[in-house]
C-alpha cells in the first residue's frame, strides 16, 4: 500500500527530484521536473495529515529497521502540519518561480538552481519528518548547505558575503546542535527522540544534560533567527534570488522553530523547561527584543526586501513568544503564527519579487508610485502588510489574538500591551512604503512597469487570499494549532 | 429573509466607495445619491434580533443585529451620507468622496455590530477612511491628519487591548451593556472615549476637522464622535464617570469656541460641546436621559451638518475662514445665511427647532433625578452654546460689519443639501413625534410645555442679550480687526488661568514640544536602528560568533543555576 509508505516518499521524492535535475542541462526541463515534485509533495502531506488527525501518530520505520536502533519516522499532528505547510508553499511558489529564475539566474546555472532548491526541501521536510537526533541533524546540514548556495546565486554581489556570513554562523549552529545530541546520547545511549525523552527521566538535571539543552537552544535559535543570533538573515535575504527569498523567509525558519518545540515538550518536557529552568524568561526577553528592535530597524530601511527581512525577525518574535507564554493558548498562537507568518511573508515577498522582475529594484525611491502601474501587485503588499500588522480580517490577527489571550490567562497585562503597540510599530514600517506606493508620484521606473505575468501573479494572489481566508476560517490553522499545543504541551511524541 | 443577512448595510456604502473613483460625471452624481438611498432602505428591512452570524475562531460573530437604537443611529448616518454625498457633488477630488462613503458605511456597520470583533473591524476602517479625508484636503493638512490618526490608533490599541481582556474574562465576543469595573473594560471605555473627544484628548477634533476641505469636514462632523455615542449608549449606560467627562467637554467647548476666530473651528469646538451633553445623559443613565441622548445625537447630526454645510458654503465662495475677514455676507447670500441661522438656532435648542425637543430631554432626566449641580450645568451651558454657537457664528460671517466681499450664492446642489438639512431641522422641532417613535425606550415627556418654552426662551433671551452688550462695549473700543483678535487671545488667557485649561493656542505649542521630542526621540532610534545603526549595520562575522558564544554561556549559566 502506497499509503503506508508516505512518510518515506516525502523525504526520497525531492531528492529523486534534486539528482534528476542536476543531470538536465534545460533549465525550463528541471523545472518541470521540480514542478511536478512539489506539486506531489503537498498531496503527500496533507494525507499525512489526514491519517494523524484520524488515527494519531504515525511511526515508519526507514528501511525495516525497527526503532529504536533503526531510524524511524515519526509523524504526529504537529509535524503533519508543518510538513503541510512547507510542502504547500514549495508547492504554490513553483509556477511562479520559471519567469522570475529566468530573469535572476544566469541560463547555465538554472538546473542548479532547481536541483539545490529540492534539496534543500527535502531537507526541510527531513527535519521535520525524522524521529531520530542525529537523522535530524543530516537533514540541517542538506538543508544548510543548500541554502548557502541558493543565497550565493544572488545577482548582487553582497550575495556572496550574505551567504558565507550564514555559512559560518550555519555551520557554528549546526555545531551546537551536533554537541548537544552528542552529550544526550553520551547520557542516554539512543539517538531515537522518543526512546531519549524516555530514557532522560531521572537525570534531567545533570550538568551534561544541561549542556546539550544549552548547546540545543543556541544552535537552534540560530537556524530560527532568534534575536539577537538574527543577523545572518538581513543580508541572507535581501540579497538571495527573490524566489530562494520567497521559500526560505516561508519555510527555513519555521522548521527550526519546530525543531527546538520538538525537543523542548517531546524530549525534555514540559516539566523540566517549565517548572525546573527558566526557559520562559529567556524566550520572553529575546522575543520582546525582536518585536520591538527589529520592528524598529525595519522602519529606517530603504531596501524593501532587507526590510522584509527584519520583520520576518521581529515576527519570528511573536512565534517564539508563544513558547514564552507556556500556556496552551499561547503556545497555539505561536505555532498558528508560523503557519500564517509563513503564507503573509511568502506573499510580500512574490509580490517585490514581481515588481523586482518589473523594474530591477527594490530600493523605496523607485517604488514610488508603483501602484498607478501595478495595481494587483501593490494591492498585495497591502494586504500583506495588514497581515503583519495584525488586522482583524487577516491570518495575522488569528495569531496575535491567541498569544494575547495567552498572556491575558497569564494575567500579562503588560505583555498584552507590548502585544499590541509593536504591532503599532509594524503600522509605521508598512505603512511608510504603502504610503509611498499608492501616493507618490511615479518614480521614472515605475511608470514603465506593468503587472507580472500571469504565472508570476497567480500564485501571489492565492497566497494573498490565503492570507484574507485563514483570517476567518481557522480549521486548518488555529484548531490544528490548538491540537499541536495540546500535544506538545501533554508530552505527546 | 433581508439583504442584511448576507450584505450588512454599511458594507453598501463602503462598496460604493470604492466604486466611486472608477465612475465620471453623471454615473459618479448618480453614485453618490442613490448609494445612500439604497443603504437606507436595508437598513429599515433589518428586523430586530441577530440577523446575520458567523463562527470564528469559535466564537459567533454577529456583524448584523437589529434593534431600535441600532435603526435610528443608521438611519441619520444614511441620511448624513445622503446630504454629504449632495452637497460634495461638485468636490473634484473623489478620493475624499470615496473615503467619505467608506467611512459612513462603517460608521453604519458599527451601529449593527452585535459583537466586539466587528465593531473593531468597523472601528478601525472608520478611523483610516476619515483620516483619508482630512488628508483629501491636500498638503497643508498632513500634518493634521497624522495627528489625528496617531490617536485614533491610540484609541484602536486601547480597545484592543481591552476586547481582548473581555474575551479572555468572559468567553465571549458578545458587544452588551456593561460597567467599567475591571481593568478591561475601563481599556474598552477609553478606547471609545477617545472618539467621542472626551479628556484628556478632546483636542485632536478641532485640531483636525477644520483643516478637512469645505466638503469633508461636514462628513467628519458626523460620524466619528456619534458613533462614540452610540457604542456609549450600548455598552456603557449609567456609567457615573460619563457624567463628568460630559460635563468636562461641554465646558471645554463653550470656553473654546468662545475664544476662537476660525469660524469651522468654531464649529468644531462646539462638537465637543454637544456631544458633552449627550455623554452626560448616557451617564445620568435613565431611559428618559438615554432616549434623550440618542435623540440628541439624531438632530445634532442634522443641525451640524447644516451649519458646516453653510460654512463650507462661505469657505467654496470666498476661500476665507476666518471670523475677521468675514462679515456682510447675508447681501448676496441670504439663502446660505437663513440656512446657516436655521442651524444655529437648532443648535441653540430654540423652540420649533430639532435642539429644543431633543437636548431638554436630557435636562429634564437629570432634573428628575434630582442632580440639582448636573442640571444647572446643563442649563448654564445651554445659554453657553447659544453664545459661541448660535449668535456668534451667524452674527459674524453674515452680519456684523461689511468685508466689501460679495460671493454669490454656492451651486444648486449645495443649495438644495442645505434647504433640505434646514426643513429636517423645522419638521422635527414642529412634529418630534416620528423621531419619539424611533428612540429606544418608550417616551412619556412634551417637550411643548408653558414652562419648558418660557424658561428656554428667557434663557435665550439673556444669553442674546448679553452677547450684544459685550459687542456693543467691543465696538466703542476696539474698532479695528485685529484687535478682535488681541481682544480673543487676551481674554483666552485669562479665561485659560481662570478654569487652568491649556489656553487653545497651547495646543500648537504642546504639539511642537512634542514633535520636538519625538524628533529627538526618532534621532537615537535612527542612530540604533537606522541603516547604520548597530542592529542593522551588517556585522563582521566575528562579532556574530562572539554573540552567539555569549548567549551559550548566558544559558549554561541559567540552566545551571
Amino acid at each position: 500500500m502506497i499509503s503506508a509508505h508516505l512518510p518515506a516518499l516525502q523525504v526520497v521524492l525531492p531528492l529523486l527530484g534534486a539528482v534528476v535535475c542536476a543531470f538536465l542541462k534545460r533549465g525550463s526541463w528541471a523545472w518541470l521536473v521540480a514542478l511536478a515534485v512539489s506539486l506531489v509533495l503537498p498531496a503527500i502531506a496533507l494525507g499525512l495529515l489526514y491519517q494523524t488527525y484520524e488515527g494519531g501518530t504515525i511511526s515508519y520505520a526507514l528501511g525495516g529497521w525497527r526503532p529504536p536502533f533503526g531510524i524511524e519516522y515519526r509523524v504526529d499532528i504537529f509535524n503533519a502540519f508543518v510538513l503541510v505547510l512547507v510542502s504547500v508553499i514549495g508547492a504554490v511558489i513553483m509556477p511562479y518561480a520559471k519567469r522570475s529564475v529566468e530573469h535572476e539566474i544566469p541560463e547555465d546555472k538554472q538546473a542548479w538552481f532547481y536541483a539545490i532548491y529540492l534539496l534543500c526541501l527535502c531537507g526541510l521536510l527531513g527535519i521535520a519528518i525524522t524521529g531520530d537526533a542525529f537523522n535530524a541533524f543530516v537533514f540541517m546540514e542538506i538543508s544548510s548547505l543548500a541554502t548557502y548556495a541558493l543565497i550565493a546565486m544572488g545577482r548582487d554581489r553582497r550575495a556572496l558575503l550574505a551567504a558565507y556570513q550564514y555559512l559560518i554562523m550555519g555551520t557554528i549552529g549546526a555545531t551546537f546542535y551536533v554537541i548537544g545530541v552528542g552529550l544526550l546520547y553520551s547520557m542516554t545511549g539512543t539517538l531515537n527522540l522518543a526512546d531519549m525523552a524516555n530514557r532522560l527521566a531521572g537525570i534531567e538535571d545533570s550538568r551534561a544534560v544541561l549542556a546539550a539543552l544549552a548547546f540545543l537552544t543556541v544552535g537552534i535559535s540560530l537556524k530560527l533567527a532568534l534575536f539577537p543570533l538574527h543577523v545572518w538573515l538581513p543580508n541572507a535575504y535581501a540579497y538571495a534570488p527573490s524566489m530562494a527569498t520567497v521559500f526560505l523567509s516561508a519555510t527555513a525558519t519555521k522548521v527550526a522553530v519546530y525543531l527546538l518545540l520538538r525537543y523542548f515538550f517531546s524530549v525534555f518536557g514540559v516539566s523540566v523547561i517549565y517548572a525546573d529552568l527558566p526557559v520562559s524568561w529567556i524566550f520572553l526577553v529575546l522575543s520582546i527584543a525582536a518585536m520591538f528592535g527589529a520592528s524598529l530597524v525595519a522602519v529606517f530601511q530603504a531596501n524593501i526586501k532587507r526590510m522584509l527581512a527584519y520583520s520576518s525577525v521581529a515576527q519570528i518574535g511573536y512565534i517564539t513568544l508563544g513558547i514564552a507564554i507556556a500556556n496552551k493558548t499561547g503556545l497555539a498562537g505561536g505555532i498558528v503564527h508560523l503557519f500564517n507568518h509563513a503564507i503573509m511573508k511568502a506573499a510580500l515577498f512574490m509580490a517585490l519579487g514581481s515588481i523586482f522582475f518589473r523594474i530591477g529594484s527594490v530600493r523605496i525611491e523607485d517604488l514610488a508610485g508603483i501602484a498607478k502601474r501595478m495595481p494587483v501587485t501593490a494591492g498585495v503588499f497591502v494586504v500583506g502588510g495588514l497581515g503583519l500588522i495584525g488586522v482583524p480580517g487577516t491570518a495575522g490577527f488569528i495569531s496575535k489574538w491567541y498569544l494575547g489571550l495567552g498572556a491575558i490567562e497569564n494575567g500579562w497585562w503588560w505583555l498584552l500591551m507590548l502585544i499590541v503597540l509593536s504591532s503599532a510599530i509594524a503600522v509605521l514600517y508598512v505603512g511608510r512604503v504603502v504610503e509611498v506606493m499608492w501616493f507618490r508620484e511615479p518614480s521614472p521606473v515605475a511608470k514603465k512597469a506593468e503587472e507580472p505575468p500571469l504565472s508570476m501573479l497567480l500564485p501571489t494572489l492565492l497566497l494573498t487570499f490565503a492570507t484574507i481566508y485563514f483570517g476567518f476560517d481557522t480549521f486548518l490553522t488555529a484548531h490544528m494549532a490548538d491540537l499541536a499545543a495540546q500535544l506538545l504541551l501533554t508530552g505527546g511524541r | 429573509m433581508t439583504i442584511s443577512a448576507i450584505l450588512p448595510p454599511g458594507v453598501i456604502l463602503i462598496l460604493a466607495g470604492f466604486l466611486l473613483p472608477l465612475l465620471q460625471g453623471h454615473a459618479r452624481t448618480a453614485a453618490l445619491l442613490i448609494a445612500p438611498v439604497i443603504t437606507l432602505a436595508v437598513i429599515w428591512q433589518v428586523p430586530d434580533g441577530v440577523v446575520m452570524s458567523l463562527g470564528f475562531m469559535g466564537y459567533t460573530l454577529t456583524p448584523v443585529e437589529g434593534d431600535t437604537l441600532s435603526r435610528l443611529f443608521a438611519t441619520i448616518f444614511a441620511i448624513m451620507a445622503f446630504g454629504g454625498g449632495l452637497f460634495a457633488l461638485n468636490q473634484d477630488r473623489v478620493t475624499e468622496l470615496a473615503a467619505a462613503f467608506v467611512y459612513a458605511g462603517a460608521a453604519i456597520g458599527v451601529t449593527f455590530a452585535g459583537d466586539l470583533i466587528t465593531l473593531f473591524v468597523f472601528w478601525e476602517i472608520m478611523a483610516l477612511a476619515s483620516t483619508l479625508v482630512v488628508w483629501s484636503a491636500g498638503a497643508k493638512a498632513f500634518g493634521a491628519g497624522m495627528r489625528y490618526v496617531s490617536i485614533h490608533l491610540l484609541g484602536g490599541v486601547l480597545l484592543m487591548i481591552g476586547i481582548i481582556g473581555e474575551v479572555a474574562a468572559t468567553g465571549s465576543v458578545e458587544f452588551t451593556a456593561i460597567q467599567p469595573d475591571t481593568a478591561a473594560r475601563w481599556f474598552i471605555l477609553a478606547g471609545f472615549l477617545i472618539n467621542a473627544g472626551a479628556p484628556p484628548l478632546s483636542a485632536w477634533l478641532p485640531d483636525a476637522y477644520p483643516e478637512a476641505s469645505w466638503s469633508g469636514m461636514v462628513f467628519l462632523s458626523a460620524f466619528t464622535t456619534k458613533t462614540a455615542v452610540y457604542v456609549l449608549l450600548r455598552g456603557f449606560p449609567g456609567a457615573d464617570i460619563l457624567v463628568f467627562v460630559g460635563l468636562y467637554m461641554i465646558f471645554y467647548g463653550i470656553v473654546y469656541a468662545i475664544l476662537e476666530n476660525d469660524m469651522r473651528r468654531i464649529l468644531a469646538y462646539s462638537i465637543v460641546n454637544q456631544v458633552g451633553f449627550m455623554v452626560c445623559g448616557i451617564g445620568i443613565g435613565t431611559t428618559m436621559a438615554l432616549n434623550g441622548a440618542a435623540a440628541h445625537a439624531f438632530t445634532h447630526i442634522i443641525y451640524k451638518a447644516l451649519l458646516l454645510m453653510s460654512a463650507g458654503s462661505v469657505l467654496y465662495m470666498t476661500g476665507k475662514r476666518k471670523c475677521t475677514d468675514l462679515g456682510g455676507l447675508f447681501r448676496t447670500m441670504p439663502l446660505t445665511a437663513i440656512c446657516g441661522i436655521i442651524g444655529a438656532l437648532s443648535i441653540s435648542s430654540f423652540p420649533l427647532t430639532s435642539g429644543f425637543i431633543s437636548k431638554s430631554m436630557i435636562s429634564q432626566a437629570a432634573a428628575d433625578e434630582h442632580l440639582f449641580v448636573v442640571w444647572m450645568a446643563l442649563a448654564a451651558a445651554s445659554a453657553g452654546v447659544f453664545l459661541h454657537a448660535g449668535i456668534k457664528f451667524p452674527w459674524f460671517v453674515f452680519f456684523q460689519k461689511d468685508s466689501g466681499m460679495r460671493p454669490e450664492e454656492p451651486p444648486w446642489n449645495m443649495k438644495a443639501a442645505m434647504v433640505l438639512f434646514s426643513f429636517l431641522c423645522i419638521g422635527l422641532g414642529v412634529l418630534p413625534y416620528p423621531l419619539y417613535a424611533m428612540l429606544p425606550y418608550p417616551v412619556d415627556y412634551v417637550p411643548y410645555t408653558v414652562s419648558h418654552v418660557t424658561s428656554m426662551l428667557q434663557l435665550l433671551l439673556f444669553s442674546g442679550l448679553a452677547f450684544f452688550l459685550m459687542l456693543g462695549m467691543l465696538k466703542r473700543t476696539l474698532t479695528i480687526t485685529l484687535d478682535f483678535d488681541w481682544f480673543y487671545r487676551g481674554l483666552g488667557k485669562v479665561l485659560a488661568k481662570e478654569f487652568d485649561m491649556r489656553s487653545a493656542r497651547a495646543w500648537g505649542a504642546m504639539v511642537e514640544r512634542l514633535y520636538d521630542a519625538v524628533v529627538r526621540f526618532v534621532g537615537t532610534l535612527y542612530r540604533h536602528h537606522g541603516p547604520q545603526g548597530v542592529l542593522a549595520r551588517s556585522w563582521p562575522t566575528g562579532s556574530m560568533a562572539f554573540w552567539t558564544t555569549l548567549l551559550l554561556c548566558a544559558c549554561v549559566i541559567v540552566y545551571y543555576f
